[in-house]
């Protein structure tokens, strides 16, 4: 179940706007940044604001890259594998990745930390090869770089 | 150095303030079109300054303007496009951190030609911090009575809102775009009728890019003639941001006059070619344009004389592709981009993109056969029969492979491998 505060401030959201539809990414984002992702309560909930059959968010869900209908990691380090950082290297920083988390693209750690999802183009080709980690942007990667990333993740996270 | 508008108050750490945007002359053009300028005298200025849309398209943006008929029914709308996601572009992503009040002047202006009652600034989720960004100097903006009701006492009332995607590719085409903002499943719908006509919520809407929109304060202020003389072409009007990306030493964005050459954007103002790296060729203009080979090195970089060359400029982001890059395997990232990307609404596109890939998989991985030439030309004539123009766009590249690279395609064929991986 959402925490109070959270399903009011939605509700009162959707009750001023002329338009509760033009809502529906944002009310799925906010539900899946409280669960971590958009589980089937998670999407029957958003739904249930919404006031819109949950089959029609499930068809919006799953069109999106930024919305997870599977749980993710704590940290969702999404590398970007587009021509660009192609050319500079992004296959070596993916399977660097791959080899330090004991993963597979797709996958998550054990601990539950980390997942490693490949995404399009994330705009900032000028400094590739860039990766995002919650949105945030790490850019002219190097196996270096990315350890000390890691490290400062992993802390934080403790 | 080139004349710089765009870029004029550009830092190199942060972005600019109000009042720095204002003590160089921001909002001094909204003050005088709200004062002196009717709707229809601001739609001439944009249609006699030639701004092409900096999108991709280069629809002309005064035309766009002026499809919104006198007497359409209100409330309008008027929606910026930051949804930038074809790789090799991030042209809007600088301008936003750059200079905020920029577009959002740009945007009343806009909003004022078709008398929209808001604006939508349509942006991706990897665009978060622009986002917030955004959302401040609009709140800032609002304050100091540049946004709201009643502007400068105007009689026109303006407001500015900014609406996060959850990130998809088709979502930066126009119908698109306008499904998503209703929150509907982002397919595009063809017209007509038309978003100037029928858009978000059926009413009249204007969508023109960050770029296009950040251009109309300058030309408001500044006149059409003076925007038309910053082209170094004829027939070209202003500067263009060129972002440019790949084997060179300063990748970055430039602000440039239309029509400068290719070469003089490599090698004066990106740094050069890499150490060690030759050109053999260039995106002039995102994904979905066609590849520029040597013999085009020095073209004159503008929407015009592109076209005239069967090339595109799309929105001016380059690609540089070195000597030791293979262009099979360029082309086999690009495609695989466009098949993940296809919105799936319509089959030529959703299952051709996927064939396409397969082929070129094959190919670079030595599995090719000669067959697999003609067979590619075939399925890309028929993605120009897909429903939108996602799908023309997707196979410009391999197009393009085929017309200037057909000799690398068939060494790999003859190799049965990668003659670039050792
Ligand atoms: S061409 Fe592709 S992107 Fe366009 S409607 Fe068809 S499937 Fe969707
Ligand atoms: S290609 Fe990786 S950020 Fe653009």
């Amino acid at each position: 179940m959402l925490p109070i505060e959270l399903k009011e401030s939605l509700k009162t959201r959707i009750e001023q706007s002329s338009h509760p539809k033009e809502l529906v990414v944002d009310v799925m984002m906010a539900v899946q940044e409280h669960y971590g992702y958009l589980s089937d309560e998670a999407l029957d909930e958003s739904a249930q604001l919404l006031n819109l059959p949950p089959m029609e968010l499930e068809e919006i869900a799953t069109f999106y890259t930024f919305i997870y209908r599977e749980p993710v990691g704590r940290y969702v380090i999404h590398v970007c594998d587009s021509v660009v950082c192609w050319m500079n290297g992004a296959e070596s920083i993916q399977d660097y990745l791959c080899r330090k988390l004991e993963i597979k693209p797709g996958e998550t750690t054990k601990d539950g930390l980390f997942t490693l999802l490949p995404v399009c183009c994330i705009g900032y080709c000028d400094r590739s090869p860039a990766i995002l980690i919650n949105k945030k942007v790490y850019g002219e990667l190097t196996p270096g770089k990315l350890d000390s990333i890691l490290e400062k993740l992993r802390k934080e996270a403790e | 150095m080139y004349p710089q508008v765009l870029f004029k108050n550009r830092k190199p750490d942060r972005i600019t303030t109000i009042e720095e945007y204002q003590q160089n002359g921001g909002y001094e053009a909204l003050a005088q079109v709200l004062k002196n300028k009717s709707v229809k005298q601001v739609k001439q200025v944009i249609n006699d300054a030639v701004l092409l849309g900096r999108g991709g398209a280069a629809f002309p943006s005064g035309v766009k303007l002026e499809t919104v008929a006198e007497n359409a029914p209100f409330p309008r709308y008027l929606v910026c496009n930051a949804d930038e996601m074809e790789p090799g572009t991030f042209k809007d992503r600088v301008l936003i951190h750059a200079d905020p009040h920029q577009l959002i002047e740009g945007m009343i202006l806009a909003g004022y030609a078709v008398l929209a009652e808001k604006g939508i600034i349509f942006i991706r989720p990897e665009y978060e911090n622009a986002a917030r960004i955004l959302e401040r100097e609009i709140d800032i903006a609002k304050q100091a009575g540049f946004l709201g009701s009643n502007i400068m006492g105007s009689g026109y009332s303006f407001n500015l809102d900014v609406h996060r995607s959850g990130g998809r590719y088709i979502c930066g085409e126009v119908t698109a775009q306008l499904n998503a903002l209703m929150g509907k499943r982002p397919n595009p719908k063809q017209p007509p009728p038309y978003p100037t006509e029928k858009g978000l919520w059926d009413q009249p809407t204007v969508i023109q890019n960050v770029e296009t929109l950040c251009c109309i304060p300058h030309i408001m202020k500044n006149g059409a003639d003076w925007f038309k003389n910053l082209a170094l072409t004829k027939g070209a009007a202003g500067t263009k941001i060129f972002g440019i990306s790949g084997k060179v030493n300063k990748p970055g964005c430039y602000e440039l006059p239309l029509g400068v050459r290719l070469s003089e954007i490599i090698e004066k103002h990106a740094g050069g070619m890499t150490a060690g790296s030759e050109f053999k060729a260039c995106l002039p203009g995102g994904a979905s344009t066609r590849f520029l080979t040597k013999e085009f090195y020095n073209i004159e970089m503008d929407f015009q004389t592109l076209k005239n060359a069967g090339h595109r400029l799309g929105t001016a982001a380059i690609m540089v592709f070195d000597h030791k890059t293979c262009m099979v395997g360029a082309t086999l990232n690009l495609m695989e981009f466009f098949a993940r990307e296809s919105c799936g609404w319509c089959t030529p596109c959703r299952e051709g993109t996927q064939y396409i890939k397969d082929l070129l998989w094959r190919i670079e991985n030595g599995q090719g056969e000669e067959s697999f030439i003609p067979l590619l030309k075939k399925i890309c004539k028929y993605l120009w029969n897909a429903y939108c123009a996602f799908a023309p766009g997707a196979v410009s590249p391999v197009e393009s492979l085929l017309t200037y690279f057909e000799d690398e395609v068939m060494e790999h064929i003859e190799q049965k491998k990668c003659p670039f991986k050792t």
